[in-house]
């Protein structure tokens, strides 16, 4: 049989193409991200995919397809789910006609997030099975277990990865495609149209459905015990399973491959069988409620800590009932903080926001870096698309006369994702917003994706390109302006505008990410350190580039792409290209 | 005992620690050894401290190594080698490319990069090889090569077969950068005597 060493993300997508899914959505949104990039990338001949604009559509397009018959998959980040909360909670009405799973990739630790957030607790409150893999063969493996339990129980499946088990590569055996369903519309009418009536009925079937689902989970093969030295019993799930494996390799072991709804009798039996019993578990005390609920009560998170992802030493001092471990980091080490990339056409915009002294509400993406020293550029980051409804939130209670003040700051994914949304009602109440669009023509910080302002589809195909300009105005937006952020000049007038005009103004800064530009990168500047005169207002760009030796600039000619917005800035006309600098000395 | 290799690589962002790892797995995986292997993506990757983990057995279930267990610490750059040198065992190996870059506190002026970092780290682990894979990869004519330089040494050090090394770096090097990194690959096993 051929084996793979394939991260787990990239074993959603090999499930999802054994699975026999059909079409599959998501929005990009790390550690999620390379589950529809791999699909793009290797089963785009059968299975239909698609970026969608945010999360909640993708789940209403998978959603669709299920309706018509086909088996659907959409993933997100675990604050993706928060997005597509509404339609998830009336899919667990509706059911599944064609099966359907929902991944969602967790963030313990927040590496690449706003928070930490368990997204089992989203079974138990929409009354979804969940099934949580402990390594890559076991995702491949779980969506087509998803397939089938979410077909034969008319139910959707919620897949619960976490970054370890969605980034973390392992090997994994390869299988077949099986058949799909074939596509066929039937009308279903009290189920899909979830009219109080009819969702009252639909109420009572979904109870049933978590009974039967909790039958299903005592005989369910996922669900194992491995019988051990019974004076320690260990119930546990994801990754965490393999850190007891590792600490605790004595131990007895139940290993829920499915987190909810929970086989009672499967742990009554094990509790039984067992001197000590622990629940290990990241995040929230999840498995450990739900054993509560049965009247037994493991060691659970007063052992196992509640915050940041586990890892073998934390669960090692856990089971020995010792404190929770700190790694011991020199601290003479200076911290190596992310920074905008060398050329980044976000800097100049934030540099000139910073001088400016405006209140900037921000958004998320790679410009959320604009808010680190020494750009200093933002005041707030929230949730996609928050900059713009905070910014008129902020004129609300400051008064009108304050709004030249105040401007939002959002990337070109994250205004499609949701600042639309925010445009309209910023002119619908009669605000008088600033929206910074900064457009790098990408979806920047998850890695590249293409979204409907790049004309690009997930499947490489060419598409029609949202024109921000035109929509702004059909939005009511009364300035509306398009500057280059690498011209300095046009950049600060093009602000200054736009901040002083009455109504809501939407300017954005056209400039594609300077890493997707790398064909097109000139030759690094250079400092004359004779009229440098160490004022430090290049540097005042955060730029990677630039550095500082004996109080004179100095750009490192090996990550300088030449973009030549600090040449613009200095005063002392001591930046050059190579190019002006030898046609000096000629003179 | 059974052979295995818990490996830990760190640096910086953009220094091909990615592919570093992978083709370490890749070459692991020829043998038919289990592998687990860790990354961090994301936020992380803008130029911040970047760790890699790849552990090698014939089972292993954690992708993470624990606190002072590394059998291997692969630096791409001196100040992250010696931020988490902690991590490597006593009588553990650890391969330092003596590369500095600064980070933005350091550029911008605020804060210093600290010196003798080779010293402190010396007393880390049992055998410590210091190189400059920057420059080694500068004379080749492609700085980018200083991830299969770093390879080229640990090569010297893995009992794993020297045509599985190549094999691995065929597959996931492009084409076109083969015949530079193979040269690489060679310059770094030139280092270890
Ligand atoms: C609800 C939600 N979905 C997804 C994400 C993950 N995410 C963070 S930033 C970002 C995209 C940012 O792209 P863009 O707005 O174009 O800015 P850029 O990074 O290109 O500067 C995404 C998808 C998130 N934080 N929240």
């Amino acid at each position: 049989m051929d084996k793979e060493l394939l991260s787990g993300n990239e074993a959603i997508a090999r499930g999802a193409y054994e699975a026999g899914v059909q079409v599959a959505t998501a929005y990009p949104g790390t550690p999620s991200t390379e589950i529809l990039e791999a699909i793009g990338k290797r089963y785009k001949g059968d299975i239909y995919c698609e970026w969608s604009v945010n999360e909640k559509v993708a789940v209403e397009v998978a959603m669709g397809a299920s309706f018509a018959g086909a088996r659907a998959l959409s993933a997100m980040k675990h604050v993706g789910l928060n997005v597509a909360a509404d339609p998830v909670f009336s899919l667990s009405y509706i059911g599944a006609t064609g099966g359907i799973i929902i991944v969602t990739a967790d963030d313990p630790y927040m590496h690449s997030s706003q928070n930490e957030q368990d997204n089992r607790n989203y079974g138990r409150h929409a009354y979804i099975p969940v099934l949580e893999p402990s390594d890559s063969q076991e995702c491949k493996d779980y969506v087509v277990w998803g397939i089938k339990i979410s077909e034969e129980f008319d139910t959707p499946v919620l897949l619960r990865l976490t970054t370890r088990i969605s980034h973390s590569k392992s090997i994994v055996e390869l299988g077949e495609r099986v058949e799909s369903p074939k596509p066929d519309y039937v009308k279903e009418l009290s189920r899909r149209v979830i009219l109080p009536a009819f969702a009252r009925k639909l109420r009572l079937k979904v109870i049933k459905r978590l009974k039967k689902l909790a039958e299903f989970a005592e005989i369910f093969p996922e669900n194992r015990v491995e019988m051990n030295d019974t004076k320690i019993g260990i119930i546990t799930s994801g990754i965490s399973y393999n850190y007891v494996k590792e600490v605790a390799p004595e131990a007895s072991v139940l290993k829920l491959g499915m987190v909810y709804p929970v086989p009672p009798y499967m742990i009554k039996k094990f509790a039984e069988s067992v001197d000590d019993l622990y629940v290990v578990e990241e995040l929230d005390p999840f498995i450990e409620t739900e054993v509560n609920r049965l009247g037994i009560f493991p060691k659970g998170k007063s052992y196992v800590p509640l915050y940041y992802e586990l890892n073998p030493e934390r669960v090692e001092c856990a089971l020995k009932g010792e404190p929770d471990p700190v790694p011991e980091m020199p601290e003479d080490a200076p911290l190596r903080p992310p920074v905008l990339c060398p050329g980044c056409p976000h800097a100049n915009v934030f540099y000139h926001l910073h001088r400016m002294k405006m209140i900037v509400t921000g958004d998320i993406g790679c410009y959320t870096l604009g808010a680190l020293p020494p750009l200093n550029a933002m005041d707030t980051c929230v949730c996609m698309g928050a900059s713009v409804t905070n910014a008129i939130g902020i004129e609300k209670a400051l008064g009108r006369e304050n709004a030249k003040k105040i401007v939002a700051v959002i990337g070109d994914s994250t205004f499609i994702h949701s600042g639309i949304t925010g445009l309209i009602d910023a002119v619908y109440n009669k605000g008088h917003s600033n929206i910074i669009i900064l457009d790098n023509r990408t979806t920047a910080m998850t890695g590249h994706q293409p979204h409907p302002g790049t004309g690009k589809t997930l499947m490489g195909d060419e598409t029609f390109e949202l024109n921000y300009e035109e929509l702004a105005k059909a939005c009511g937006a009364t300035y509306v302006k398009t500057f280059d952020p690498y011209d300095v000049e046009e950049t600060a007038e093009t602000l200054k505008e736009a901040f002083e005009h009455e109504g809501v103004s939407v300017i954005v800064s056209k400039r594609e990410c300077a890493l997707l530009a790398r064909d097109r990168w000139k030759e690094a500047m250079w400092v004359d350190v004779e009229m440098c005169n160490g004022c430090r207002i290049c540097l005042q760009l955060g730029c990677p580039a630039l550095g500082i030796v004996d109080k004179k600039a100095v750009i490192d000619e090996v990550l300088c792409i030449g973009c030549g917005v600090c040449s613009q800035l200095c005063p002392e006309d001591a930046i050059k290209t190579h190019k002006e600098a030898s046609a000096k000395e000629v003179k | 005992m059974a052979k295995k290799w818990d490996i830990m690589i760190t640096g910086c962002g953009g220094q091909g620690i990615l592919l570093a790892s992978e083709i370490i797995a890749e070459a692991a995986m020829l043998e038919g050894y289990d592998i687990k292997k860790a990354d961090v993506h994301g936020m992380a990757q803008r130029g911040g401290s970047v760790i890699s983990t790849v552990r090698i057995a014939d089972k292993v279930y954690s992708p993470l190594i624990k606190y002072g267990d590394a059998d291997i610490l692969l630096a791409f750059e001196l100040l992250e080698g010696y931020r988490v040198s902690k991590y490597v065992r006593d009588d553990g190996v650890f391969i330092v490319n003596t590369q500095r870059i600064n980070p933005m506190p350091v550029a911008s002026g605020r804060e210093k990069y600290p010196e003798g970092l080779e010293d402190k780290i010396k007393c880390n682990a049992g055998r410590v090889v210091f190189l400059n894979a920057l420059d080694i990869a500068k004379e080749l004519g492609n700085f980018r090569a200083v991830n299969v330089v770093m390879i080229g040494v640990l090569s010297r050090l893995m009992d794993l077969k020297l045509d599985s090394w190549k094999k691995a770096i065929e597959r996931l090097v492009p084409a076109k950068h083969l015949e530079l990194n193979m040269k690489a690959f060679e310059k770094g096993r030139e280092v270890v005597g």
